[in-house]
């Protein structure tokens, strides 16, 4: 006889200590919901220790951790709530609803606060563009994104998509929401009131993503995984619009106790976790649950992933006005259990006990383990050489500008709607960070979400700093202090030592960036288990960063303003060619970073927000990808206007030519202005190098024995051609 | 100046119109679809957005509700309507404007800045446009008979066509002239801040016809 | 109360472009099918009515939109 609670993901061990807990075997319906309880996606059985070194307290918290999402205060009574969270499992099977759904669960997450979302940004990963599956898997997804998005009015404003051989087999979705509340009316998770009603809104409830979270979340894709497509959740945007409306009007009307979004698990976690926040018992009745189709099982109620669906507690006497918001929005409402006091959640049929477990065991009763992490000897990925060895400095230069992660996203960003809201001040590729107005609390914010796989594989301490630091100069060029930090850990299986290293160096690296720069982790997100039949996907903290600014107005656009204005380098920029994308098109990838200066990158960062502030500079562009020669190349194309430039101050520091002109690191900002502003914005702990100037129709980079002199319009062909390459 | 911005389950950019109305000139009110009273309204906008989220075709179940038949009757006495994007969809399948709008060409979601022709007084507006199903499409006579009777109210500049509409066709208006629809969306364009103010023009125009 | 299964079969009108029908016209060949042409791509709705003979008004009235689609109703059983 087979052991079914092997089958659903839990190990003997795990099984062992469930019966200790209840004190007698588990039945089928206790089983389901523990194995999706405790599966790695829902119990964070091997990050959750890690996470506890990460800083998440800061004045102006709001909400932190363990809510539905985070939330800082923007002043006058307002705060803006975000979140990240993985859709990645789902998105390699079905990619349109894999990414769709990841949207539709990210934009509950904030409503559920009383915050109505404002933005979304998506980071996406998959294998190289020469394959037919990568082209596939970015096609679905960025539709899906942009149906569910687009549908449900929330602007897509920015995000981030890499094209990496190790995501060819596991390829991640990311999506990112941020929401505006009045403070005083966000509401908690918590279930609270003994005898209260809990009330279960929005669309009905059907077979979707059964099993989903252990079975797919929890494990590593193999072979035959078309048949996990039927667990495979299908989205709603327009039954999400209304449920969002409905929803933000309860919770202006004060009917609500207290709301959770369902998710992975569905009723299992929303109720389950409501009544452990609350330190109260929980009790449904599957009897009561608006089906879609007909002989559901207990079991299959309690764990469906259908989506577009929220939980709220209500005081008994205030159910039917709830019922009755929910009709005028044309979404469900049923009231299916209540509150308790017996700290148990009971799941009934008609009177009948189905299921009975004590709260803690469910939700805080999973095994926490530790990791056993080796440092693996050397580069475990693989190289690939695409640029010959002898390619000049301009075919070096375009094939950078022309590989499908630096190149220009246009194709992909004209497929989401960023401006419905009217608050979007600063469009996709026309500032380094997303800004929109927040007229409501005469303020405005700037959001940024970043990541690099292939540095944090060079060295997962070292690229997670630079992942931090990333976001934080994206908002300092929008003139934005970072308020609070969302993160989202992509990696392999923890089980592993090689992939447990990364997760553990990784964490510390986020853990020492945001206590250096005084960013509080909000809340986030953990997607392990990523790896396919070649390996580990590259470890890849995604960062998500949210900071604020008087002026959105001022944020400096990216690219250059006017003819004659002078062009210089600020920052500590030192680059190298370790982890960079000319190392990986030479197929020269080795592990290894230099480790990053967190207090002069700070420094500079501080420097340029108060310039941008003051409007003293015309352009602001952080220096990441492809290094400085792609920097100024896409601030000329930006502009339409060439530029020349000279690398001979940036080689006193002691890099050669290459490293200056290709190479990479934390700490660049390339600006443009009047001469003396520019340089009058050095002092002791920021430098400021003249470059050059704006001005012709062609790019020229000297530095020493390499330089550059390449046509504006060559240039831009190389940067547009992605979307020639999608649409073929 | 009274405006009144119908409001249907899923629609996304009422509240920009209803700031675009204000903005304008004049107070301007959702109005609620299951609403019949007009009373008061001095000039209707059905907004853009995914009304009952595009389902069976963009606009097909919007246009029965109870709003849009008091709308229908605010048309027939000549009162002012302004469709934009799934607006322009909805008045197009409740019959008050000609045509049809079918899915873009690339068969893709287009958000994009473009420049609008206002046929007649020859401006430039500059207006973004936001849609999957834009492409206007009417039988090749009733479109000489548009031309002819100077329906067309705007077209794409050369070259910025987002969608494959027939003769670049981007906003037509009825033969009594009061009702007018565009696929591009001028409330997005009423704020320095957020892009262009060119789509102000458009309300002006609107609320000129109710004066 | 006897009640009549049909569907509804809509597709675009001829001389529409339809660029979905185009596109998978185009895909097929690449994928080993020659000689297949003509593709257009509707929709299908199926319904249960207790009156069917009202169900080509409702095609008319929301089904389809005439200016654009052309409409064939199957009836499964019943009338």
């Amino acid at each position: 006889m087979s052991s079914p609670h092997r089958e659903l993901g839990l190990t003997d061990s795990e099984f062992d200590l469930i019966c200790q807990k209840l004190g007698r075997e588990p039945n089928g319906v206790e089983l389901a919901m523990f194995s999706l309880l405790w599966s790695e996606h829902c119990a964070y059985k091997h990050s959750r220790k890690l996470l506890r070194r990460l800083p998440t307290e800061g004045e102006r918290v709001v909400m932190g951790p363990g809510e539905n999402a985070g939330a800082v205060d923007v002043g006058n009574g307002y705060a803006v709530a975000f979140k990240v969270e993985s859709h990645n499992h789902p998105s390699a099977v079905e990619p349109f609803q894999g990414a769709a759904t990841g949207v539709g669960g990210i934009l509950r997450d904030v409503f559920a606060l009383g915050a109505r979302p404002i933005a979304i940004l998506d980071s996406l990963r998959f294998g190289e563009l020469d394959s037919l599956r990568s082209r596939h898997l970015l096609d679905g997804a960025v539709r899906g994104i942009g149906h569910y998005g687009n549908s449900i009015g929330v602007p897509t404003v920015g995000g981030e998509i890499y094209f990496e051989a190790p995501y060819e087999h596991n390829c991640l979705v990311n999506a990112m929401c941020v929401g505006l509340a009045k403070t005083d009316d966000m509401v908690r998770a918590a279930a609270a009131g003994v005898g209260n009603a809990v009330v279960l809104m929005g669309a009905s409830t059907g077979r979707d993503g059964i099993g989903g979270a252990s079975v797919l979340a929890s494990a590593e894709l193999g072979e035959g995984d078309e048949a996990k497509r039927p667990t495979v959740q299908i989205g709603d945007p327009f039954e999400e619009s209304k449920v969002l409306e409905c929803c933000l009007e309860l919770l202006g009307k004060g009917l609500l106790v207290s709301l959770q979004d369902l998710g992975a698990a569905g009723l299992t976690s929303s109720a389950s976790e409501m009544a452990s926040a609350g330190g109260v018992g929980i009790e449904i009745d599957v009897a009561r649950v608006p089906l879609r189709e007909p002989d559901m099982e207990p079991f299959e109620i309690m764990v469906s992933e259908s989506q577009e669906r929220m939980l709220a507690v209500v005081e008994p006497g205030r159910v039917d006005e709830v019922i009755a918001v929910c009709e005028k929005w044309q979404t469900g409402a049923a009231e299916i259990g209540s509150v308790t006091d017996d700290g148990l959640v009971k799941v009934q049929r008609e009177g009948e006990v189905v299921g009975e477990m004590p709260v803690g065991a469910l939700v805080d009763g999973c095994p926490l383990y530790d990791l056993e992490p080796a440092e693996p000897a050397g580069w475990i990925y693989g190289n690939r050489e695409t640029l010959a060895p002898q390619a000049s400095p301009e075919e070096t230069l375009l094939a950078l500008l022309a590989s499908p992660s630096i190149a220009s996203k246009r194709w992909v960003f004209e497929q989401y709607d960023s401006i419905v809201g009217s608050r979007t001040a600063r469009r996709p590729e026309s500032a380094d960070a997303a800004v929109l107005a927040i007229p409501e609390a005469d303020t405005a914010i700037a959001i940024a979400i970043d990541g690099n796989g292939r540095r944090v594989a060079c060295d997962p301490y070292a690229g997670t700093v630079e992942a931090v630091l990333e976001c934080a100069q994206n908002l300092a060029c929008a003139g934005a202090e970072p308020l609070g930090l969302t993160n989202c850990l992509n990696f392999g299986n923890p089980e592993k030592p090689a992939p447990a290293w990364q997760l553990d160096r990784s964490v510390q690296g986020l853990a020492d960036a945001c206590n250096a720069l005084g960013v509080p982790v909000v809340g986030g997100n953990v997607s392990l288990y990523n790896e396919g039949p070649e390996g580990p996907i590259y470890p890849t903290p995604v960062v998500g960063m949210v900071g604020e600014l008087p002026d959105p107005g001022l944020a400096a656009p990216s690219a250059f303003a006017a003819e004659g204005d002078a062009i210089a380098l600020l920052g500590p920029f030192e680059p190298t060619l370790e982890g960079t994308e000319l190392a990986k098109q030479r197929g020269e990838l080795d592990a290894g970073l230099p480790q990053p200066d967190v207090a002069a990158v700070a420094a500079a960062c501080a420097t340029i927000r108060k310039a941008v502030r003051a409007g003293a500079l015309a352009s602001a562009h952080d220096v990441s990808d492809g290094g400085l020669a792609c920097a100024l190349a896409e601030c000329a194309i930006g502009a339409g206007l060439g530029c020349q430039a000279d690398l001979q101050h940036l080689r006193e520091r002691g890099c050669s030519p290459q490293e200056a002109l290709f190479g990479e690191g934390p700490g660049g900002f390339v600006i443009s202005g009047e001469r003396e502003k520019l340089e009058a914005l050095a002092s002791d702990g920021v430098a400021v190098l003249y470059l050059g100037r704006v001005g012709g129709d062609t790019i020229e980079i000297a530095a020493g024995d390499r330089s550059i002199s390449l046509s504006l319009a060559d240039a831009e062909s190389a940067w547009r051609s992605l979307g020639e390459r999608l649409d073929d | 100046m009274r405006w009144g911005v119908v409001q249907f389950p899923g629609s996304c950019d009422e509240r920009d119109a209803l700031h675009a109305c204000e903005l304008s000139g004049g107070e301007a009110r959702l109005v609620w679809h299951e609403e019949r009273d007009l009373a008061g309204i001095d000039a209707v906008v059905v907004p853009g957005g995914f009304s009952y989220g595009d389902y069976l075709r963009a606009g097909a179940i919007a246009r029965f509700s109870p709003a849009m038949g008091a709308v229908a009757e605010f048309a027939a006495a000549g009162g002012p309507v302004l469709g934009i994007c799934n607006g322009f969809q909805v008045l197009c399948e409740a019959g008050l404007l000609p045509g049809a709008l079918l899915v873009n060409e690339s068969m893709r979601f287009a958000c994009r800045q473009l420049e609008l022709h206002v046929e007649g007084s020859g401006e430039r507006l500059s207006i973004p446009a936001k849609h999957g199903e834009g492409r206007y499409w009417a039988p090749e006579q009733v479109l000489d008979e548009l031309e002819a009777k100077g329906q067309v109210a705007f077209r794409y500049a050369p070259g910025q066509n987002p969608n494959g509409s027939a003769r670049d066709i981007a906003g037509v208006r009825s033969e009594a002239g009061n009702v007018l629809g565009l696929m591009p969306h001028p409330e997005h364009a009423v704020d320095a801040m957020t892009g262009s103010t060119d789509g102000l023009r458009v309300f002006e125009a609107v609320a000129g016809a109710a004066i | 109360m006897a009640r009549a299964r049909a569907r509804v079969l809509i597709r675009p009108k001829e001389g529409i472009l339809d660029p979905q029908g185009k596109a998978v016209e185009r895909a097929l060949p690449a994928l080993g099918f020659e000689g297949v042409g003509h593709v257009r791509v509707g929709r299908m709705v199926e319904l249960e009515a207790e009156d069917p003979a009202r169900i080509p008004e409702l095609c008319e009235k929301l089904l389809a939109n005439p200016l654009i689609e052309d409409f064939e109703i199957e009836s499964i059983d019943g009338a």
